[in-house]
């Protein structure tokens, strides 16, 4: 695993590393890698990769409201690091031409 | 030390008060917590105002249907309480307050639980050994120089420095039984579905269960019996119908997978293993061997479904909606330095493994495979099953490890190799305490696990009621 598909991996998963970062992970991912690669002897001889789903899925609530309107909403407005008023503020991702 | 049972006991007769109990358990918390640290927070004045509430009630013998009335509890912190903070042990989540309970919260305090603190961790449950959580390690009881586990370890060591009678924690490839087996603890699985996940900060959804650390199994199952149970909220919880019945015996037949544990396990240990096995065959219950060569490849499947889940589930944390945000200049800048700035050093390295064993070309290698062999240990446990009724091994290989000395993640994930096979079938375990071992001038406690088919829950309680509980000195 080279340095460059650390850097990619940390892109894809929205985490700057520092140099110190990307050396400690270019050590030590190879190795995990290469130890879990051991799944593929194992599982080899089947085709099949449908993912194994839990006893119980595609479970469906009744679609009701279950809250007052404004119940949470003071509360989760005091945990957003940026707001105006009632909205979250975000950067500008459009950029002007 | 006291268990639950004995509180509710004297909290009944008298002779005994929620306001005593609280007061005391405080008063511990002060005495030995500076040198565990166990705790990230206490509830003072909650918890005092509740144990008024408590002690009342049981004067004006007003107790219905509440069957942990004044009992306090600690509580691993990625477990949601409302209006306290919420840190999964992360500086990402430093400032963060629980907007609503967790079921299992909600369902606690109903029964008359008692929220005495927060409990440290490792960072959102990754780890083994709660030195990976940001705000510092927790120091086993047993020997403040060694680690509690983890990733309950707060949790555990609360329990075992008798600061709180019993916690809740998580476990997702072993984190309550880890450290119930290094701290000399019960900790208890549950099958997977039995407990809602709702209010949990997610690690690996399709693993993750709540489970208590106790003193006794009777203490286990009367926290599991409260918290477990369908919830809207959780659409993987499970039904009484959803499994086969699991039914109870007066003597049970163990397996024993006598190879996959020839390697890495403490020769002393396994001394203790054996005895165990002797002291069952006496009481008499039949052991026999037993081949799992699936479940011996169990850490390498989970060292890939884990992460796969950690890396998408942990992307909520971006610094937009809530917890540290770092300034940038744009969105993606901010992502990127609040995650960076945010994150410990063990999540950082399982969200990275996660987005490679989930990214293009590399999906089919290896999720889709660790998914295969899921199926085919779940196909080799079924089969087990037929001839033993549980599956007996040592709860971790080596008792409790020195802070500091596992600095190769590798050998820190080989701890799990018993665990986390009972996470990635979704079947139900505990670990209660079968001996303790010497390491250097310390005394050490180790743990046994009994794994029982899903939805074997009560043949658990039952074995290790009739097995461990009345081994126990009367107090």
């Amino acid at each position: 695993m080279k340095r460059e598909e650390i850097t990619h991996l940390a892109n894809l998963a929205r985490i700057s590393l520092t140099d110190q970062e990307l050396d400690l992970y270019g050590t030590d991912l190879p190795k995990i890698v290469a130890y879990v690669s051991t799944v593929s002897d194992i599982a080899a001889d089947e085709a099949d990769a449908a993912p194994m789903v839990g006893a119980r899925y595609n479970v469906l609530r009744p679609d009701n409201v279950t809250n007052q309107p404004d119940q949470y909403t003071d509360a989760i407005l005091r945990e957003m690091p940026h707001t105006q008023g009632r909205s979250m503020a975000v950067k500008k991702i459009l950029k002007a031409k | 030390m006291k268990t639950i049972t004995e509180l509710i006991a004297g909290f009944t007769d008298g002779s005994y008060t929620p306001t005593q109990a609280v007061t005391d358990y405080l008063e511990i918390i002060k005495t030995k917590d500076p040198e565990v640290h166990a705790f990230l927070a206490t509830y003072e004045t909650e918890a005092l105002q509740a144990a008024s509430d408590a002690t009342a009630m049981y004067a004006a013998g007003n107790v219905v249907d509440q069957p942990l009335l004044g009992v306090p509890l600690a509580i691993k912190n990625n477990i949601l309480i409302k209006d306290q903070l919420a840190t999964g042990a992360s500086k990402i989540l430093e400032n963060y307050t629980a907007i609503y309970d967790a079921t299992i919260i909600a369902r606690l305090r109903t029964a008359g639980a008692i929220f005495i603190g927060s409990t440290n961790m490792d960072e959102f449950a990754m780890g083994g050994s709660t030195e990976n959580s940001a705000f510092g390690p927790t120091h086993n009881p047993h020997d403040l120089a060694r680690v509690p586990g983890g990733s309950s370890g707060g949790s555990a060591a609360a329990v075992a420095a008798n600061m709180v009678p019993a916690a809740i924690g998580t476990d997702t490839g072993g984190s309550v039984r880890q450290p119930a087996s290094y701290c000399g603890l019960v900790g208890y699985k549950p099958t997977y579905g039995a407990v809602s996940r709702y209010g949990l900060m997610a690690m690996g959804s399709s693993l993750d269960q709540a489970g208590p650390l106790t003193h006794t199994v009777a203490d286990a199952k009367l926290l599991h019996d409260v918290m477990s149970g369908v919830d809207a909220m959780d659409g993987t919880t499970i039904t009484p119908d959803t499994y086969p019945t699991v039914e109870t015996k007066p003597t049970y037949t163990f397996g024993v997978p006598r190879s996959f544990m020839k390697d890495g396990v403490d020769p002393d240990v396994l001394e203790i293993f054996d005895a165990h096995v002797e002291s069952l065959k006496a009481a008499g219950h039949k052991v026999v061997d037993i081949e799992l060569p699936l479940f011996e490849q169990g850490l390498a499947a989970y060292y890939i479904v884990m992460p796969a889940e950690v890396s998408s589930n942990l992307a909520r944390y971006d610094g937009i909606r809530y917890g540290h945000s770092a300034d940038g200049k744009d969105l993606l800048d901010v992502y990127e330095k609040s995650r960076a700035e945010g994150f410990g050093q063990e999540v950082k390295r399982r969200i990275l493994l996660g987005t490679h064993v989930l990214s293009s070309g590399y999906y089919d290698a290896y999720y889709g495979k660790a998914e295969i062999v899921r199926r085919k240990m779940r196909q080799e446990l079924a089969e087990t099953f037929k001839t033993v009724d549980m599956i007996l091994m040592p709860t971790a290989p080596t008792p409790a490890f020195l802070i500091g000395e596992q600095t190769d993640p590798l050998s820190m994930y080989r701890q799990d190799i018993f665990t986390v096979p009972v996470n990635l079938t979704g079947v139900p375990a505990i670990s209660f305490p079968m001996g303790n071992v010497k390491r250097e001038g310390s005394t050490l406690p180790v743990g046994v696990q009994y794994i029982a088919p899903h939805a074997g829950d009560e043949r658990l309680f039952d074995a290790g009621v009739k097995i461990y509980d009345t081994s126990l000195s009367p107090r």
